[in-house]
């Protein structure tokens, strides 16, 4: 069970990216957080496994409290959790079986690692893994040779490799097109059911997120403004989450109340979203259907 | 029609001042040079009588004489090989210091600039002179010498190419659990390995002409030999020595080339 308590991430700059974060994912739910651009999805993604030091607040994961963890104790904690990047984030220049088999490091020394020495089953484990996201008889193939979509299947299998107990996923589709986004989310999800691990996924495009998703959260300008199951997003709702009106007001107050912040947009030290333009469309629609 | 001619202007007054005044700035370098060093054209005019002296004495090479270069010669890319190798394994964490994004703090990224500095500071020859004081005339204050010195340009042209890497694989690998050792083996190392092998092989080839003079100061190589020869104004053999430097400056220049090419 992952749970978080309070997060708070302010950067040097003085911009306040997390205010006060409470989120708990369990059992093997999929949880997939929405919000615009900067709204603080990978900071508190990145926030989790300290990739990015919080400034405030308690992540836990099961019995371990990561924000409070040195560096030493830190590294095993990570072996836990799998992480999946917008841009793959794969080594280009290894191989597929390589990158798999990253995900495993914590488990062997750097020599076995330099040598490429790891135990036969984390290999065995990878061969399967690779055929069940569908890339059997890639493994030597150099990833810089893939397309996007086999790319982020090796990283999901990387992830998944961990064996870990929790799978945060950072805006896996948005380097991708439509058709390959939703057959990416589909072996997603599946897989992390199939080996029953919660996973706490950032994505902005909110269709996807409405048909995978066990459960949704919204975060705007840092704060989480919405939680509920796909079927409790309303056109309400997504006005919340991505104009930042208040769930109560009325319709004219809200019209008064729609500018977003202009720090919005600007984008965050660590927080490497291209997805502007799908954004602007989101709101766009949200603006238009919402009055 | 408009009266207004529209005009366009590359530069605005002020960057054309500034321009203007950064080439008087060179052309007066220029000019004070040549007064310093008084050159004087007038000793110029005996230049093609001895340069056409020299040649006559070169020609024809001493042909006869490369049984003798031989081993001075593979002595040469010894020298260029034991100290390239030498400092490509130093330059490995000159470079992880002198690099913003794997320095571990604002202390250890002056200490790889200062390393870095120090080693490219100092000519090859120079670093010579101490490693022949220190380890006595011979190849090994050679291949010393040569490591010192190119430890400076391999660190500083690796620590550039390590600033450039892609760091969002460097956090997957860390992300997944890996150590600082093995996020340098497999996040680091890999975004590298090009420029580390191309870089190498360049070294190795300017060290390999480097290497050619070292024997100016005792430190071994073909340059023992050259020194002398040209002490002894024998000529013939000082060609065929060129001769012979040339032909294993250009094999090592299309070697390192290929080798470039070969790895991506």
């Amino acid at each position: 069970m992952l749970a978080v308590s309070d997060l708070c991430k302010t950067y040097p700059t003085g911009d306040e990216a997390l205010q006060g974060v409470d989120l708990t994912v369990e059992g093997s739910e999929t949880v997939a957080m929405i919000g615009p651009s900067g709204a603080g999805k990978s900071t508190f993604i990145r926030c989790i496994n300290r990739l990015t030091e919080p400034t405030a607040g308690e992540v836990w994961l099961d019995s371990t409290g990561l924000t409070a963890l040195g560096d030493d104790e830190l590294r095993t904690a990570r072996r836990d959790i799998g992480m999946i990047f917008q841009e793959y984030n794969l080594v280009e220049r290894l191989t597929v079986m390589e990158n798999v088999l990253t995900g495993r490091l914590g488990y062997v020394s750097a020599w076995q690692a330099f040598r490429r020495k790891f135990p036969a089953e984390d290999i065995e484990r990878a061969y399967e893994l690779l055929d069940r996201v569908g890339l059997g008889g890639m493994a030597d193939k150099r990833v810089d040779e893939l397309s996007g979509g086999q790319r982020q299947r090796v990283g999901i299998a990387r992830a998944v490799i961990q064996q870990p107990k929790i799978l945060l996923v950072d805006e896996p589709t948005s380097s991708l097109d439509p058709e390959t986004s939703e057959t990416v989310m589909e072996l997603l999800t599946e897989i992390a059911a199939e080996r029953e691990v919660p996973v706490l996924i950032n994505i902005h495009e909110v269709d996807l997120a409405l048909e995978h998703a066990d459960r949704i959260v919204g975060l705007h300008d840092g704060e989480l403004v919405f939680e509920g199951t796909p079927d409790d997003l309303d056109e309400r709702g997504l006005d919340t989450v991505y104009r930042g009106a208040e769930p109560a007001t009325t319709d004219t107050s809200r019209s008064t109340d729609t500018p977003t912040p202009a720090g919005d947009d600007q984008p965050r030290v660590g927080d490497a979203e291209v997805d502007e333009p799908v954004v602007a469309n989101t709101r766009e629609q949200s603006a238009n259907g919402g009055v | 029609m408009s009266s207004e001619t529209v005009r366009w202007e590359r530069f605005d007054r002020k960057r054309r001042l500034g321009r203007f005044v950064a080439g008087l700035l060179v052309v007066v370098t220029i000019i004070a040079s040549w007064r310093f060093m008084a050159i004087d054209f007038v000793t110029l005019d005996t230049v093609p009588r001895e340069v056409a002296d020299l040649l006559t004495r070169m020609y024809p090479p001493d042909v006869a004489y490369t049984p003798q270069i031989v081993d001075p010669l593979i002595e040469t890319i010894h020298i260029a090989a034991l100290g390239t190798a030498g400092a490509l394994v130093l330059s490995i964490p000159v470079a992880l210091l002198a690099a913003e994004n794997t320095t571990p703090n604002a202390g250890t990224y002056w200490l790889g600039k200062l390393l870095v500095t120090v080693s490219r500071s100092v000519n090859t020859i120079i670093w010579a002179l101490i490693f022949v004081v220190i380890f006595g005339s011979g190849p090994l204050a050679g291949a010393v010498a040569i490591a010192f010195r190119s430890v400076g340009f391999l660190g500083k042209l690796l620590g550039e190419e390590i600033e450039e890497i892609d760091f969002g694989q460097v956090e997957a690998v860390r992300a997944s659990g890996a150590s600082v050792v093995q996020t340098l083996l497999y996040g680091v190392l890999p975004q590298v390995k090009p420029a580390l092998v191309g870089l190498g092989v360049y070294r190795w080839e300017i060290n390999i002409r480097d290497s050619t003079v070292l024997g100016f100061v005792g430190a071994g190589g073909i340059g023992v030999e050259l020194f002398r020869a040209i002490d002894a104004f024998a000529w013939r053999s000082v060609a065929m020595m060129l001769i012979a430097i040339l032909a294993i400056v250009i094999l090592s220049e299309l070697l390192s080339a290929h080798t470039r090419r070969l790895v991506r």
